[in-house]
């Protein structure tokens, strides 16, 4: 125990509390009060609440998590699972490869080989990129759609990893239910509905927690457009690294991770909550 | 209990590799492995890419020879090269970061406007107290101008060797000029000029980008040094008043920029798409070497990255129809001391690691690195702008271009100011670039601005309107 406890203290309790005592000072990366922070009590939680910035990144990071986790990966992956369920299993082995490539490909080569395909190997106004020539049109995707275009590639993304859970919660439900409720009668929704989602919401709801944090913290769009066109895909991992890192704001990136972990917390109780009420 | 118990090896394994991890974390300038000492030097390239000829002079230039020399006295030396292709803000913050720990490598570029900030923060020591008086007596300083040298000072003190300055200049398709009927030795003496000229190319070919000059938040200090700042220059401001302690805000000069940034992008001659991508840089530097730009308000990044057959973009079709242009003032005698033509300049140089275990050695290595022998090696591999004038007057006799920015444009050129804060007063005039670029209205965006900067450096340090 002594040394298990040891371990969490240095390598999360301290840095935890190392982030609370930053985040209200204005210690900085370089310059002056990089080698003297001085004590700025709560003001930046309040630069975070009433500045703007963070509330966008917020909104963004919402529509991210609930378009490309809750909705895409969860349902999407529900789906195919569902669909597979029936297909002959040599070949649904071979489409569960295909999909699961998706899934450990690591992100920077993802990144590149998306930019590739959605603006072209160098640029806006230059070349097409695949989806360009595929489509016949020239549309400089991550400039226009580049939320959108976000939101769809983390879908694929991640959709592997949902369907595979999901996959494993439906061989979970006897066959013979299933075949009770056909023989009764009950239409492929009924069946879904009153055999499948009662035996597997634990399942979908663990499942929904995990994508959904994950999406939360991600840190691939950066990858993708750098948080641009002009902070419109600034996700809060983005926009704490580039408070952090790029302007050397340690104490105000402290601040915002402080409450980035606050939502990550309300998430998670929110899932758990439903969890058990649903038990 | 029973989860502790089971996690117990796993966690096990962790400790010991956290404790391999701390147990090397001095490995960054201990002794080598064949009994000698080994030094290590940090540099934002890479061969092949990034900065590429500074990593081909470095690895097969200065770190060989001066090994050889080393060794010639008597010292087993080895040097380690760590190159890496970053933006230049993330190589510094990283050094930064690096530096912070109480590690890092011993000898490292660092780029002009960081000193101040770096000194403040107490990353840098001045190289009379890290090496001593060797430092001071260098014979190597008399052949760098008191000028050049203020690249690598901070409030008179002296934290490392100039390696190098630029300029910039209006660069311009002559193919395109010719086509549009424009003159082939372009000279504009007033934004008009460059406005007409841009609304002729774009008029002949809609399908170029006619002029572009960087708008983008994404572009980072490229839009400040290039966009921004030049054309404040132009119209006659600095943007920190060294006098006054003034930076300027929303003022009169501040207003002819913002217009001049509106006119452009809101009538199609500049293109706010190229300014807001991951690298619109880069790709504005291809299309140039595409024959796509019309005109291009760049340093000699471009020169080094297009003109030169070995860099990044070469020009498709040859270098000769590359002309440069010295910026002209809003109009004549209205830029910065009354000059009709400015230009800005930014030097880079290397420093030392003050926690440096060698420092002896480090400033050998250093100060061989910019002795006037390895500059002129560097000269062969890719002709620049050396901090040293000597090496200048020898290696740029024959080369048009840098010598026209030497002979021409150093003399009226400006630098940045030093401090600490200027940094993050450079990100806020690139979301105004950004947000002007991007169709707001010259008094938001400015207004916008005005906030940032109070924020910043205070009501009472901001010029007034």
């Amino acid at each position: 125990m002594v040394p298990a406890m040891a371990l969490i203290g240095v390598f999360l309790v301290f840095p935890a509390l190392w982030t609370l005592y930053l985040a209200l000072t204005n210690y900085r990366l370089t310059g002056l009060s990089a080698a003297h922070p001085s004590f700025v009590g709560a003001s930046n939680y309040s630069q975070a609440i009433t500045g703007g910035d963070f509330a966008h990144s917020l909104v963004i990071t919402l529509v991210y998590v609930f378009g490309s986790a809750a909705i895409g990966q969860c349902v999407l992956g529900f789906a195919l699972a569902w669909k597979f369920r029936e297909w002959r299993s040599r070949f649904r082995r071979v489409v569960e490869a295909l999909v699961i490539v998706a899934w450990i490909i690591p992100s920077s080569v993802v990144a590149y080989l998306w930019i590739a395909y959605l603006q072209g190997s160098i640029g806006p106004l230059v070349e097409s990129g695949t989806l360009d020539t595929v489509l016949g049109v020239h549309t400089n995707w991550l400039s226009q759609f580049p939320l959108l275009s976000l939101v769809i590639f983390n879908i694929w993304r991640g959709t592997a990893f949902s369907m595979l859970l999901f996959g494993a919660a439906l061989q979970s439900i006897p066959p013979s239910y299933l075949e009770a409720a056909k023989l009764a009668g009950a239409s492929g929704w009924q069946q879904l509905r009153d055999v499948v989602l009662p035996r597997t919401k634990g399942y979908v709801l663990t499942t929904l927690l995990l994508v959904s944090l994950w999406t939360f913290n991600d840190f691939t769009p950066y990858l993708l457009t750098g948080g641009g066109p002009s902070n419109q895909t600034e996700v809060l991992p983005v926009y704490v690294y580039q408070q952090a890192f790029q302007q050397g704001s340690l104490g105000y990136g402290a601040a915002i991770s402080v409450v980035m972990l606050l939502i990550n917390l309300l998430i998670a109780l929110v899932y758990i909550r439903m969890l058990k009420e649903r038990r | 209990m029973r989860r502790a118990r089971r996690a117990r090896p796993l966690l096990a394994v962790a400790g010991a590799a956290a404790m391999t991890v701390a147990a090397c974390a001095g490995c960054g300038a201990s002794a080598g492995g064949s009994g000698g000492t080994t030094i290590t030097m940090e540099a934002n390239s890479v061969a092949g890419g990034t900065n590429g000829q500074e990593a081909s002079w470095l690895t097969k230039d200065v770190i060989p020879g001066f090994e050889k020399e080393m060794k010639a006295k008597g010292q087993n030396v080895t040097v380690n090269f760590e190159g890496s292709g970053a933006s230049g803000e993330d190589y510094a913050n990283r050094l930064a970061l690096d530096l912070k720990s109480g590690g890092g490598p011993d000898v490292f570029d660092l780029d002009g406007p960081y000193y101040g900030e770096f000194v403040q923060a107490g990353y840098l020591k001045p190289l009379s107290s890290v090496v001593g008086p060797a430092a001071t007596s260098w014979s190597g300083w008399s052949q760098i101008p008191t000028s050049v040298q203020s690249i690598t000072e901070y409030q008179g003190k002296q934290y490392g060797i100039p390696n190098g300055t630029d300029g910039r200049v209006l660069f311009y398709n002559k193919a395109l000029f010719r086509q549009a009927g424009l003159p082939a030795s372009w000279q504009p003496t007033s934004w008009a000029d460059i406005i007409s000229a841009a609304k002729r190319l774009k008029a002949k070919d809609p399908g170029i980008e006619a002029l572009q000059i960087d708008g983008g938040a994404q572009m980072g200090e490229a839009t400040t040094f290039q966009g921004v700042l030049p054309l404040l220059a132009s119209a006659g401001q600095l943007v920190y008043n060294e006098k006054t302690g003034a930076w300027q805000g929303d003022t009169p000069a501040m207003q002819a920029v913002a217009g001049f940034y509106h006119t452009i992008y809101s009538t199609g001659l500049a293109n706010s798409q190229l300014q807001l991508g991951a690298n619109g840089r880069d790709q504005t530097l291809q299309l140039f070497a595409q024959g796509k730009v019309g005109i291009y308000l760049e340093s000699d990044y471009l020169y080094e990255s297009v003109i030169n057959s070995d860099g990044l973009y070469p020009m498709q079709g040859g270098t000769k129809d590359v002309g440069w242009a010295l910026i002209p003032a809003q109009s004549p005698g209205k830029g910065i001391r009354g000059q009709s033509f400015i230009s800005m300049s930014g030097g880079s140089g290397q420093s030392l690691n003050p926690n440096t275990k060698h420092p002896k050695l480090a400033w050998d290595f250093l100060s061989y690195m910019n002795s006037q022998a390895a500059l002129l090696q560097y000269e062969k591999i890719k002709a620049f702008l050396s901090a040293n004038a000597d090496v200048n007057k020898i290696a740029l006799a024959k080369d048009p271009f840098l010598s026209f920015v030497a002979s021409k444009v150093l003399p009226l050129t400006a630098y940045r100011p030093s401090l600490a804060i200027y940094p993050q007063v450079s990100v806020g005039i690139q979301q105004l670039a950004q947000n002007l670029a991007t169709g707001k209205s010259p008094a938001s965006a400015l207004s916008t601005y005005q906030t940032t900067l109070e924020k910043l450096v205070g009501a009472s340090h901001i010029a007034k309107s």
